[in-house]
């Protein structure tokens, strides 16, 4: 069995809600995959992620993760699997310094205090925050707080980290930093982590080996970067963005410049630019 | 709110920021009960000279300190006047009306004076050395035979570091709601103190739905981060109790002796 996460016929509805969140939603993620999943905000791609372990329970559905289904009998088996980085960087520091904080997931498995002393630095200087260990959450950016955040994920060492929405509330400078340290990460534990990048920013899906598009709770499309962008229309539609090379494809197709019609990514823009150019 | 200096650390690396948090809570504690033991001159002397000791060897300068002392001032001077003015024994200099000054009076008020500042520099010493974090984890030491009684030590001191965590946190957001109103034309300076209180509700409700927000947030945080309440944690942050601790604990004792000797002995 190859799929790390299989959700079967989810639905879920909030008890204030009219309208179901997820509405038989399924889908499977291979192990060691990298998947994005974006849609518009109050698509369910959040409680999605909620679901996954456990901090809510489906009403309908079932959700196996790691060969282990998700229920009360076993939700902290799972979220021992899964580290999640959530929007807000504020309001998941539980700790009083950064190293507190990374700390935090070890002290509740008991791990033994000599161990931490060597995981916390270890995992501080994976995201490049060794520097700040004993500063408070009141010094650090944005950018910062979610790089110890993922820090605290890294020394507990999941099989999956899902990132829920963890750039949506940083500036485009702590949005790359944070991007290029779980790229760093996967890069290195290769098959052996699993990501799920949850994310209405749309050139962090771009990184992703596949896409699902979610709205109103449901699947509606799912496939490599290039094929998802490739119907740029489309996801315009759904209210998302389309990457900037498409941006700029489009303008150009309004001038009557002949763009190719299948997607490229900006390296790839720019080559077919020159060659455009040689040609005239 | 700038001027509060209770609660507000000042680092450095003096001998007194060194010592364990715990050896400063207890002692400080035990020191507002040692006042009440001077009772003469000599007492308040050797008293005088340990708080001294204690305020000098922090190395953080007199200036702090006597900012501390601003806000308590008026409290200070209440009590002195009520002293100096109402002790009616002793030998009579000045009387008018129930009023009068006495030697007993003056004594009074001088030793109040006193010990006033005495609490108020030690307390200041404590709070400007330690940090509040070390103060919690001091504090949930300090509780742990309260476990004896069923009583929630882990969680209550949990509940303790969140809170002086969020402090900063939240009086950000204050700030931010504040002039987010001023910016809309709510005016919190002026007005009948009916009005003023009511100018106040734009800012509370907006901080309390924000509160519970950061609550449900970092509960669910928490919660993924495999936190299952207080017992089988282990520790990342332990306290540890050097030899001069214990110094300093010898000390407190030198003093304790002496001055129980100038009381009974003298």
């Amino acid at each position: 069995m190859n799929n790390i996460i299989e959700v079967k016929n989810i639905s879920y509805q909030y008890p204030s809600s009219e309208t179901k969140a997820l509405d038989n939603l399924s889908l499977s993620i291979a192990k060691g995959e990298w998947v994005a999943i974006i849609g518009h905000n109050g698509s369910g791609k959040s409680t999605l992620a909620k679901l996954l372990n456990y901090l809510l329970v489906a009403d309908e559905g079932e959700i196996i993760v790691d060969g282990q289904v998700v229920n009360e009998a076993n939700m902290w088996q799972v979220r021992n699997k899964i580290g999640m980085v959530f929007q807000n960087p504020e309001n998941q520091f539980v700790g009083a310094t950064v190293a507190d904080d990374v700390a935090f997931g070890l002290e509740n498995r008991g791990i033994d205090r000599a161990e931490m002393l060597k995981l916390v630095p270890a995992a501080l200087k994976e995201v490049q925050m060794d520097a700040f260990a004993d500063r408070e959450p009141t010094h650090l950016s944005g950018g910062q707080k979610q790089r110890v955040a993922l820090a605290g994920i890294i020394a507990v060492a999941p099989k999956i980290i899902i990132l829920d929405e963890a750039t949506a509330m940083l500036d485009p400078k702590g949005r790359q930093e944070v991007i290029a340290a779980i790229r760093k990460l996967k890069h290195q534990l290769g098959a052996e982590l699993t990501v799920l990048s949850i994310t209405h920013d749309i050139d962090e899906a771009a990184d992703a080996d596949r896409i699902i598009v979610i709205n109103d709770g449901q699947m509606v499309d799912e496939g490599t970067p290039a094929e998802i962008f490739s119907v740029g229309p489309r996801l315009l539609e759904l209210g998302l963005d389309v990457p900037f090379a498409e941006q700029l494809k489009a303008a150009l197709r309004q001038l009557n410049v002949p763009v190719p019609t299948e997607y490229l990514d900006e390296e790839r823009l720019v080559t077919w630019l020159w060659q455009l150019n040689s040609k005239m | 709110m700038s001027n509060m200096i209770i609660g507000r650390y000042v680092p450095g690396n003096s001998i007194i920021h060194r010592l364990d948090p715990r050896a400063k809570l207890i002692l400080s504690v035990s020191f507002i009960i040692l006042i009440f033991l001077a009772n003469s001159w000599l007492g308040y002397l050797i008293l005088g000279l340990f708080t001294l000791l204690a305020v000098a060897s922090t190395k953080i300068s007199l200036a702090i300190y006597l900012k501390g002392l601003k806000p308590v001032l008026w409290l200070i001077v209440f009590t002195i006047i009520l002293q100096l003015f109402f002790s009616p024994a002793g030998h009579v200099y000045l009387a008018f009306g129930p009023f009068m000054i006495t030697n007993t009076g003056i004594i009074n008020a001088v030793y109040v004076f006193l010990r006033f500042l005495f609490i108020i520099l030690m307390s200041t010493v404590l709070t400007l050395t330690t940090q509040p974090l070390a103060l919690a984890d001091a504090l949930e030491y300090l509780m742990k035979p309260l476990l004896k009684v069923k009583f929630p030590v882990y969680e209550l001191s949990l509940m303790l570091a969140i809170a002086l965590r969020f402090v900063p946190t939240l009086m950000d957001e204050t700030v931010k709601v504040m002039n987010a109103q001023r910016a809309r034309g709510v005016d919190f300076a002026s007005g009948s103190i009916v009005k003023r209180s009511k100018a106040i509700v734009p800012i509370l409700i907006p901080l309390f739905v924000g509160a519970i927000q950061r609550a449900i947030d970092l509960g669910d945080a928490m919660e993924a981060r495999g936190y299952q309440g207080g017992e089988n944690r282990t520790k990342y942050r332990v306290l540890a109790w050097h030899r001069r601790d214990s110094l300093a604990v010898l000390i407190f004792i030198g003093v304790l002796v002496v001055l129980i000797a100038t009381r009974f002995l003298i």
